[in-house]
């Protein structure tokens, strides 16, 4: 019984603990994103989107 | 013009919407008669004539319209649809003056307390909620709608996902705001903060907000532009929050399903968590997400410049997302929540202060190459104040998260002038420039009736809210200082009517301020209605002169 429980408590320590690493890759994956030099030409051209449209 | 090879029949929505309405009158009356308490009879009574009328305008827009409904392209050109978004936007300004006139009331109640008249309806206690929600959820939320719709359609390109459902949406959500804003005077009330309609009125506000979802995601889906701009990022990630936080903090048991009263879910601490974890969201999504998407699309749009740093926004968006729901335990510091917690919350909201000023450096930098443009344009001097008044109050609330100075600040009017910084400053402002925008474009008009009323409005509303705050932060020091001021023998110093004394010039003077910023919203509301009577019609672009109704 004692046994089960260690698991289950390290299971749920795991589980509700594994967010925080996870979120922070996906955060930085974002960034990255963000900043990949391939991808300016498209942001600038996302920035003026209000400007042409009609 | 309609072709008269298409014969006439209803659509699914409006045959189905029609016999909902019929079958909810139905219920309702039913209802009314079953009453425990009299103003659920009278909400029951208000919500069966409202659905028989929604029923008869169903019916009548069916007889009235043409045959073909209003197609998607005029000409290869998006037939953008205005009509929601116009009565949203009127609404908005209806509530506004309501809302801050509520104010006023109440600010003046507090510094003369007999002007509450004895009366229940008239105690501050039921008039502080009619309030914060007509400012927050009837005017900001009005505010929110009706620029979301017009946004959504002009970046993406398309027009908006069906023709009954944004109607829906408008009109159902200020049919939610007037069940909650009368049950208040009345006496209905969950007592949760921005949160304290009762049950039927949160149903409603459920189903409302979930066809809202889909109109502006499908709307989205149907884009002609390949890019999902910024904008619409901040106006999903509000609507979508917006649904969670409610449907979270809401789960009540009613006394019977023919009563106003209900019990929360859960009780105790727990209940205080989650309410501040809606509450500080709330502020996140609703006060701070909606309006930095409507950030992100008129002042680029009014200053005829591109976005500073798309790359920023996309930073600035996620950052905010991935802190912002955390923050909420800054709201209950000292209380029975567990002390990691408060601390927790207090380390969110400190690091939440990098991702608000990442959004408005943003914003302000957008202008560069048109800061002369704040000289000669008061609607965007507007916009670009309320964006500094956002970094004000998102430097001040970081602060005052922080425990230490959380003991001095909390329960005090400091809290009071920190919100109405963010909500006068911020909120206000970027409503009224959005407005200014918005009800020219979406009229049709060449521009507003006055440019010298704006510039009125800003100056006088800019006093207003100099006062206002000024007078709250002196108010709440004092007050702060004055609760713990201990004699030399260690007992309390001041009895707390002699810090409630010494308040009283502090709230006339907050009272003018808020008189002054109703009188700015007067003059606005004046100037929009001129700009839609007299205003020169716009003509280059013929297809919107054919708004589908």
């Amino acid at each position: 019984m004692k046994a089960i429980l260690t698991v289950h408590n390290f299971a749920s320590d795991l589980v509700t603990t594994i967010w925080t690493p996870v979120f922070v890759a996906i955060f930085l994956a974002i960034v990255a994103y963000a900043f990949w030099p391939r991808n300016k030409a498209a942001f600038d051209e996302a920035a003026r989107l209000p400007l042409r449209e009609e | 013009m309609s072709q008269p090879s298409i014969s006439k029949s209803m659509t699914i929505g409006e045959s189905g919407l029609a016999v909902v309405f019929a079958v909810t009158a139905f219920l309702c009356v039913v209802a009314a008669a079953k009453a425990l308490d009299a103003p659920f009879a009278f909400h029951a009574s208000l919500s069966a004539a409202a659905s028989i009328a929604a029923v008869f305008v169903i019916l009548n827009r069916y007889f009235e319209r043409p045959a073909a409904l209003p197609p998607a392209e005029i000409n290869g050109r998006p037939n953008y649809n205005m009509g929601p978004i116009k009565f949203s936007a009127f609404m908005s300004m209806f509530w506004g003056i309501a809302g801050f006139l509520v104010g006023l009331i109440i600010a003046s109640q507090l510094a003369w307390p007999a002007l509450n008249f004895d009366l229940p309806w008239t105690s501050f206690g039921r008039l502080r909620p009619l309030h914060t929600s007509a400012v927050i959820f009837a005017f900001g939320g009005n505010v929110l709608i009706a620029s979301s719709f017009y946004v959504v359609q002009k970046s993406c390109r398309v027009r908006l996902a069906g023709e009954l459902a944004p109607w829906f949406v408008v009109v159902g959500y200020n049919f939610f705001i007037l069940v909650a804003g009368t049950g208040y005077l009345l006496g209905v009330t969950q007592s949760k903060e921005y949160a304290e309609p009762e049950w039927y009125a949160d149903l409603w506000l459920t189903i409302v907000w979930v066809v809202y979802l889909l109109v502006f995601l499908i709307t989205v889906i149907k884009r002609k532009e390949p890019h999902i701009f910024v904008a619409n990022w901040f106006y999903l990630a509000f609507i979508v929050t917006i649904a969670v936080l409610h449907l979270g903090n809401n789960p009540a048991l009613p006394v019977s399903v023919f009563g106003s009263k209900s019990y929360v879910a859960w009780a105790g601490v727990q209940d205080a968590m989650f309410q501040w974890w809606y509450g500080h969201n709330a502020v996140g999504f609703f006060l701070t997400a909606g309006f930095l998407a409507i950030m992100y699309y008129f002042i680029p749009k009014r200053a005829e410049r591109p976005v500073y740093s798309y790359r920023l926004s996309i930073i600035h968006f996620w950052s905010l997302i991935f802190l912002y729901i955390w923050a909420g335990p800054h709201h209950l510091h000292y209380t029975a929540l567990p002390d990691w917690t408060q601390t927790l919350g207090m380390t969110f909201s400190v690091m939440l202060w990098m991702p608000s000023w990442g959004g408005m450096i943003n914003g302000l930098m957008t202008l560069s190459g048109a800061w002369d443009k704040l000289r000669t344009d008061p609607v965007l001097r507007m916009l670009v104040v309320s964006v500094a008044f956002y970094g004000m109050s998102t430097f001040e609330g970081p602060m005052m998260s922080i425990k230490v100075v959380n003991s001095l600040s909390h329960y005090t009017d400091w809290t009071i002038g920190h919100v109405h910084s963010g909500a006068l400053g911020w909120v206000g402002f970027v409503s009224f420039g959005a407005l200014y925008c918005l009800v020219p474009w979406a009229w049709n008009r060449k521009g507003l009736y006055s440019l010298k009323l704006v510039n009125w409005h800003f100056w006088i509303a800019t006093l207003g809210i100099v006062l206002y705050i000024s007078a709250m932060w002196v108010s709440g020091i004092l007050q702060g200082l004055m609760w713990r001021a201990y004699t030399s023998l260690g007992f309390l110093e001041y009895s707390f009517i002699e810090t409630v004394e010494a308040m009283h010039p502090f709230y006339v003077i907050r009272a003018a301020g808020g008189g002054l910023f109703l009188i700015g919203a007067l003059i606005m509301a004046y100037n929009l209605w001129m700009t839609v009577r007299v205003g020169e019609a716009e003509v280059q672009m013929p297809v919107a002169l054919q708004p589908a109704e």
